[in-house]
């Protein structure tokens, strides 16, 4: 019989809010330790919460763009739990009435359920030193998470893959969240169980400490293994967390079920109830973005671009904001879709530069794709400019005429060069006398070199052809 | 006793000159250092906060009709620089790095903080016995205890060693040491007095109030508490002002049940005279039975003690206050933290708090409680369209001696069957005095209002107080 795999992910997403969730201390990442706090949210006896609203039209922003029902009167809970790193031994979260329930997301090979999204508190962190002390963080107390939780609608590690790229460009495109995961403000635990098609649903586990889509794939396919493994030697699956181990491939038992916490969930009396009416679900309907697929489809439809280009322009938010800024300066949008998804993705991977850290100047990149439209460079000289402009911030202009990469388009200079190739490489012309097509090409790029590759490839080729 | 002057007498004095700031506050930190008492847990330094006040007032800055009145606040208020321990060993050291909302608001009216007042341990007790000070002593007999938890508030008041004092009501904590000292108390409606900065016992129950000699020092210092605080998101937006409200004849209902059983002959009686005064002032007076009432001290401890054993788990020996130094492991110095920081009442209310919300038991009682808490609600918006207000006994009887009844939870809490139901239901009520029991001890009242209704409750307690005026 064959094995199922069964999966569903908690995504915790960090917002991008400049304040914390329930005081006025400021969200940003990587501040001195304890900088960032105040009596609120590190605790302090008698402190109470003041929601932040920008917390909740950021759920509301995800909850429209994943197609959830709003809950105009959402709650707050407690989940009471002791650790160091949650000065209150309370994280305030939603169980009983979450602020969004039941939206979906498709993946090109099915539709994956969101059963809910609940806005929460993350918690601080522990620095552990080398001389076995533990020291307490409080900075990220308090800032603001999104909860998504999907149904268990998984069957591969690849449909995972794609909902997360799906909803880490929604969030992104929303303006609510970096995705950054190494940082840590997008975090993926994968629910997972296994059993025979058909039948009820095995023991899960709940894999942590995922930091990339790479670790995710990887923890997938050593936890379906584990499972199947256990089960096919008569075995049986605990219920329990497991944390990931990327260096070492594996993942480890952090707490089962007989362990398991009570966290005594009950409505967190300091925070009334979060009600929406429908003016405000007006207003922050207006203030959505354009999603990804809708513009793709204005890309089709406007740009006249293809359905692959829109695809990889739409890839992230940095670089649909590049092209949109390049067209802005009347450039020709299929001539900039063709710059970016060609040469400066190309510099990008070369230079392993990830699309949220993207920040080429937009206008000089216009000034190269203008320059190219009017026949002013070649794209070799585009393309070589372009790296310059990507690595260097030159500008484009004063980087052409010091290099001299004006375009040449005066015949006579061109015919000097020919008949000087021609002269040079008489065993290339004879090849080509011969019906050696490709001796043409050789001689072509003979002359660009001689004319120090700023030739107009189109007059090259006519007084080429003409003096052979 | 030798509270000479009212707070607003004494005001009065410091407005005209004939007293001055440094002479009121002198005339009363002595007292609170003698402590006669044990009232007081802490005075504070005021020397620099009083010639600021005095200055103010010289250059004819209007601050309120308190400004330069010496005051008193419960430990659980936090105060910046007083230690502020909730009477627990727990906290034992603790200085707050900011003051609570009412701090800054008796500080902007001009009134002097003069020191901390004993309590029951994390406000949970009846007695002001549970606190790591010792007991707190009747100033009418100090052999018995002052009631609470606001016992300290109470008894610096009834033996004049503070005009007026801050207490906080959870469960009938300002009202009942009210009854058993013989004095006036004002315990606010749910959200019109910022909790931010009062130390947590149960979130959707406690509120800040007063305890002052007569209901117009306490009005005049509502007035200054009051009002919305947006750093407390169940605050209201509620501006107090004490106007005068003749509505007439004053429609009264007086719980009949409350008089059947298990109350004290002496205070069912004083109390029943207390309804014929308002009678023979002109309001119609009509008992009724009130329903619920077995109910009401099983919810209000289910409630109470859930919320409790929440917010009471941020003392963990890890942050601040009390740590066992003698643990091994990062279990162990939260359990033996707490085992030794928290006294037996306390942890008997964060157990029953954490079993009521265990997985399992959850639905059976802690959500039957707040099923329970909505019908009493519920119960108290019918009778308020028939009455202006109810009026009831506070506590079944005058106060106890001190350590009869600490080891007998269940009689503590059954004395609080008068009272806990205008917490579970938000209610504002305020406390008189009225007369006193065959051994010479003080008895009270209450009078329950509706939400905010405060200015109806205040002026049918001035028309009491000052009755035959």
């Amino acid at each position: 019989m064959k094995w199922e795999v069964v999966m569903g992910l908690e995504v915790h997403a960090e917002l991008s809010t400049n304040s914390k969730i329930f005081c006025g201390c400021s969200t940003e990442f990587g501040a001195e330790p304890n900088r960032a706090v105040c009596p609120v949210c590190s605790g302090m006896p008698g402190t109470l919460p003041k929601l932040n609203r920008a917390v909740v039209e950021y759920a509301v922003r995800l909850g429209m763009a994943l197609d959830c029902e709003i809950n105009s009167c959402s709650e707050f809970d407690r989940k009471n739990y002791f650790y160091p790193d949650l000065p209150k031994a309370y994280q305030v979260s939603q169980l009983y009435a979450p602020i969004c329930r039941n939206g979906y997301i498709d993946i090109d090979t099915k539709r994956i359920c969101i059963r809910e999204i609940h806005m929460e508190e993350d918690a601080g962190k522990l620095i552990h030193s080398a001389t076995g002390e533990t020291k307490m963080d409080f900075n990220r107390c308090g800032v603001p998470l999104l909860e998504i939780v999907t149904q268990p609608d998984f069957r591969t590690a690849d449909e995972v893959i794609a909902y997360l790229e799906k909803l880490r460009e929604i969030l992104l495109y929303l303006d609510i969240c970096d995705c950054k995961m190494q940082e840590g403000s997008m975090r993926v635990d994968v629910n997972l169980s296994v059993s025979h098609a058909g039948a009820e649903l095995g023991t899960r586990t709940e894999m942590k400490n995922l930091n990339s889509f790479k670790a995710i794939k990887r923890a997938i396919e050593y936890e379906s293994a584990r499972q199947i493994s256990v089960l096919e030697k008569g075995g049986f699956i605990v219920q329990e967390t497991r944390r990931w181990d990327d260096e070492q491939g594996e993942s480890y038992g952090m707490r089962s079920k007989e362990n398991a916490q009570d966290y005594r969930y009950f409505p967190e009396p300091d925070l009334p109830p979060i009600v929406i009416d429908d003016e405000w679900l007006r207003q922050v309907r207006d203030s959505l973005p354009e999603l990804a697929h809708q513009k793709r489809e204005r890309y089709i439809r406007d740009y006249g671009l293809s359905e692959g280009d829109a695809a990889i322009l739409t890839s992230h938010s940095n670089i649909s904001q590049l092209l949109e800024k390049i067209v802005q300066f009347s450039c020709s949008p299929r001539e900039t879709a063709n710059l970016i998804t060609g040469s400066l993705m190309r510099l990008m991977n070369a230079t392993n530069k990830l699309p949220e850290d993207l920040n080429i100047n937009a206008e000089k990149v216009a000034v190269l794709v203008q320059k190219v439209s009017n026949g002013e460079i070649n794209r070799n000289v585009c393309n070589d400019v372009l790296e310059a402009v990507f690595t260097h911030d030159v500008e484009p202009q004063a980087y052409i005429d010091e290099k001299g990469l004006a375009m040449v388009n005066d015949e006579n200079v061109v015919v000097e060069a020919v008949i000087t190739v021609l002269a040079e490489n008489a065993s290339a012309v004879s090849d080509y006398s011969a019906g050696k097509e490709k001796a043409f090409g050789f001689l072509m790029g003979q002359v660009m070199r001689k004319l120090g590759g700023t030739g107009n490839p189109d007059v090259v080729k006519g007084v080429l052809r003409s003096r052979l | 006793m030798t509270n000479k002057y009212s707070a607003l007498e004494l005001a009065e004095k410091i407005k005209g000159g004939e007293m001055s700031v440094l002479d009121a506050a002198e005339m009363y930190v002595p007292l609170a250092k003698e402590n006669k008492h044990n009232a007081f847990l802490a005075v504070a330094d005021i020397s620099a906060r009083v010639e600021d006040v005095q200055k103010r007032i010289d250059s004819g800055e209007t601050l309120s009709p308190l400004a330069g009145v010496p005051i008193a606040v419960k430990d659980n208020i936090s105060t910046v620089g007083i230690e502020t321990s909730c009477s627990s060993k727990m906290l034992k050291g603790y200085t707050p790095v900011y003051n609570a909302t009412v701090i800054d608001r008796l500080e902007q009216a001009g009134m002097i903080v003069i020191g901390k007042l004993n309590m029951d341990e994390f406000a949970m007790g009846g007695s002001s016995e549970t606190g790591n000070a010792g007991a707190v002593k009747n100033p009418w007999d100090i052999t018995r205890v002052a009631g609470g938890s606001s016992g300290g508030s109470a008894a610096a008041v009834a033996g004049g060693e503070i005009p007026l004092a801050l207490g906080s009501d959870t469960g009938g904590s300002i009202r009942q040491p009210c009854a058993f000292c013989g004095v006036t108390g004002i315990k606010p409606t749910y959200g019109a007095v910022s909790r931010y900065g009062l130390i947590a016992y149960a979130s959707s129950l406690d509120q800040i109030g007063i305890i002052g000699r007569d209901i117009e020092d306490c009005a005049a210092l509502f007035e200054i508490i009051s009002g919305y605080d947006e750093k407390d998101s169940t605050s209201a937006p509620f501006e107090f002002t004490c106007t005068n409200e003749t509505k007439t004849p004053l429609k009264i209902g007086i719980p009949r049940n409350y008089f059947e059983t298990g109350i004290d002959e002496d205070v069912k009686q004083s109390v029943l005279a207390a309804a014929r005064e308002f009678e023979a002032a002109g309001a119609i007076i009509e008992d009724f039975t009130m329903p619920l009432t077995e109910y009401m001290v099983p919810a209000y401890y289910i409630i109470a003690c859930a919320e409790a054993s929440s917010n009471l788990s941020r003392y963990d020996g890890l942050k601040f206050g009390y740590r066992c130094e003698n643990a091994d492991s990062l279990a162990e110095v939260y359990r033996m933290s707490r085992s030794e920081g928290f006294g037996l009442e306390v942890k008997r209310r964060i157990m029953l708090g954490s079993f009521v919300l265990s997985s399992g038991y959850y639905d059976a009682y802690y959500k039957k409680a707040l099923q329970t808490r909505a019908l009493i609600k519920k119960a108290y918006n019918t009778l308020f369209k028939r009455y202006d207000m109810i009026l009831s006994p506070v506590a079944p009887t005058a106060a106890y001696k001190i350590g009869e009844n600490i080891d007998e939870p269940m009689k503590m809490y059954m004395g609080d069957i008068y009272t806990v139901s205008v917490n579970l239901a938000g209610l504002p009520a305020v406390a008189l005095p009225c007369g006193f029991n065959t051994e010479g001890l003080p008895l009270g009242f209450q009078l329950i209002g509706d939400s905010f209704s405060e200015n109806k409750l205040i002026n049918a307690a001035m028309l009491y107080q000052n009755r035959g005026c």
